[in-house]
């Protein structure tokens, strides 16, 4: 990405199922970590970017921290698919000189507060765009985020022939990897391929185990220019290529109009943008975090952004080859299937991890590291070096 | 109590025709397309001039999911209940659940057709139904592998 803008700071809550204090407290306690992490104090920052669907506006963030004056604030849509958003929008605002200082953070209490999957009947009349689209599944009883996305999975398997196995590689190599996360909900809890196909059905083909975490907990990012953060103690996540996208007659989790509903077109969107900025190509990534809310589009991200050819994930996820020590290990913080479901924003972190070399389950090597945002919406991803 | 879809200019068509038993969908006056859900211009020749045509209420099974866990109170009674994406055979899909199958007997491919069940006051939703003539007709013409996956 031209501008020469990298993270330098991360911060967290701890990831729980109860977390006994407000959002707005986990918010303004990630983001006084992430500025510590950074070596910097409040008195640095001068922008904050989070998610439309996060709690803590920026002002009141802004005054929990004592900020005086904000330069750049805003927040990007679309629920999850904002989380690498929030940071391609922190990088431009720094590359453009409009804030030196950017901080990103989301903060949700999504287990012990308002949880995603409880449907609000009103969303489906309320005089908005979405309620609009809202009226049209609801009523029908397509009422979740697993079930939008288990009709995506059903005809990804009728297509391509994938089976409920292969999205249990995935969750099993997400827990393995939680495992030796000590921050992780499933710390030293791994599953095996059986127990995931003994998981009760949520939505078929969707299984329990192929669904995230519900978590309360918060994370932010601190961004700056290239140049400032290599005057901050850590090492500087370069920020290579920030991107988003959105595809051809999108909807949010429900884009079942188009030609083809066995893909993910706005990250077909975001990918060739990552690879053009950061020329650099799928062989090239070292490790990846792909966003995990269910495990099916994890399959259908691996094709998108070219790791693959459609159809043809469940080839490459076999074997083992998305676990440590194979040929591509995703998701080696746990995801959120197995560390937290912070929307994204930990996966963020984890990446950073990686390019510092000092991820509990570190990736030998230095190459780039690949992270997305929430899929089956308007989404974005980052590459950091 | 029922989760009742709410009207806009845009969407009232389409709910006041199945109020009255009838599928209807978007149609360009212009380029004679037609699409759902609704939109205020046509996608194709951004006309404005748009109307509703009456669609024949076949279709077959794009996609589904057997919802098992439920969330909502109003479907809390239902489960498991299939939800489905239905290709009509005029072209335009919608979401829309399945009566009369048994979960296990859906099928990507299976030809279903229109039912509409009043939901709540002056609210009908447009379900489907196995369309048993189709589907024996479709097991002639497959020499008696239907269903096929």
């Amino acid at each position: 990405m031209p501008g020469g803008t990298a993270i330098a700071g991360i911060g967290a809550t701890e990831f729980s199922k109860d977390s006994g204090r407000s959002e707005l407290r986990l918010a303004v306690e990630a983001v006084t970590a992430a500025l510590a992490d950074a070596g910097l104090t409040a008195a640095d920052v001068d922008g904050l970017v989070t998610f439309t669907m996060d709690g803590n506006a920026e002002i009141a963030v802004a005054r929990e921290l004592g900020l005086r004056e904000l330069r750049f604030f805003g927040q990007v849509g679309y629920g999850g698919g904002a989380a690498c958003g929030c940071v391609a929008h922190a990088a431009m605002a720094v590359a453009a000189g409009a804030a030196d200082v950017v901080v990103c953070y989301r903060a949700l209490n999504e287990r012990s507060g308002r949880r995603f999957g409880q449907v609000t009947a009103g969303l489906a009349g309320v005089p908005t765009t979405a309620g609009v689209d809202n009226g049209w599944h609801y009523p029908m009883g397509l009422a979740t985020p697993a079930a939008a996305v288990a009709m995506i999975a059903r005809r990804y398997m009728h297509e391509y022939g994938a089976t409920s196995e292969d999205f249990g590689r995935i969750a099993v190599a997400a827990r393995r990897h939680a495992a030796s996360n000590p921050r992780a909900w499933f710390y030293q809890r791994p599953v095996t391929l059986a127990e995931h196909q003994e998981s009760r059905w949520i939505a078929e083909p969707l299984r329990l185990l192929d669904c995230c975490q519900e978590s309360d907990g918060a994370v932010a990012i601190v961004v700056t220019s290239l140049d400032r953060a290599r005057d901050l103690p850590r090492r500087p996540a370069v920020i290579a290529a920030a991107a988003q996208g959105s595809g051809p007659d999108q909807y949010i989790m429900t884009s079942y109009y188009r030609d083809d509903l066995a893909g993910l077109p706005e990250m077909g969107v975001v990918a060739r943008q990552l690879w053009r900025q950061a020329g650099l190509g799928p062989a090239d990534v070292r490790t990846a975090v792909l966003y995990d809310h269910f495990t099916p589009y994890v399959l259908l991200q691996l094709e998108e952004l070219g790791f693959c050819a459609r159809g043809e994930a469940r080839g490459f996820i076999a074997d083992g080859a998305v676990e440590l020590g194979g040929r591509l290990p995703l998701n080696t913080h746990g995801g959120q299937l197995g560390e937290a479901y912070i929307h994204g924003m930990n996966g963020i972190a984890e990446a950073v991890r990686q390019v510092r070399g000092t991820s509990v389950n570190q990736v030998p090597g230095d190459g780039p590291v690949l992270v997305t945002a929430g899929t089956g919406v308007p989404t974005s991803a980052l590459i950091l070096s | 109590m029922a989760v009742v879809p709410g009207m806009s200019e845009l969407t009232a068509p389409f709910w006041e025709a199945a109020r009255a038993g009838r599928l209807v969908v978007q149609e360009c006056q212009s380029c004679r397309q037609s699409w759902h859900p609704p939109l205020p211009r046509c996608p194709h020749c951004h006309a404005a001039g748009l109307g509703w045509r009456p669609v024949s209420g076949e279709g077959t099974v794009y996609t589904y999911t057997v919802v098992r866990h439920p969330t909502h109170h109003a479907f809390a009674d239902e489960v498991p209940y299939v939800v489905a994406l239905v290709a009509l055979a005029e072209g335009p899909r919608l979401v829309t659940a399945l009566l009369g199958v048994a979960p296990d007997e859906v099928r990507v491919g299976q030809p279903v057709r229109a039912v509409f069940r009043d939901v709540a006051a002056g609210v009908a939703l447009p379900y489907f139904e196995p369309d048993a003539g189709r589907a024996a007709a479709q097991r002639g013409s497959l020499g008696g592998l239907w269903p096929a996956r």
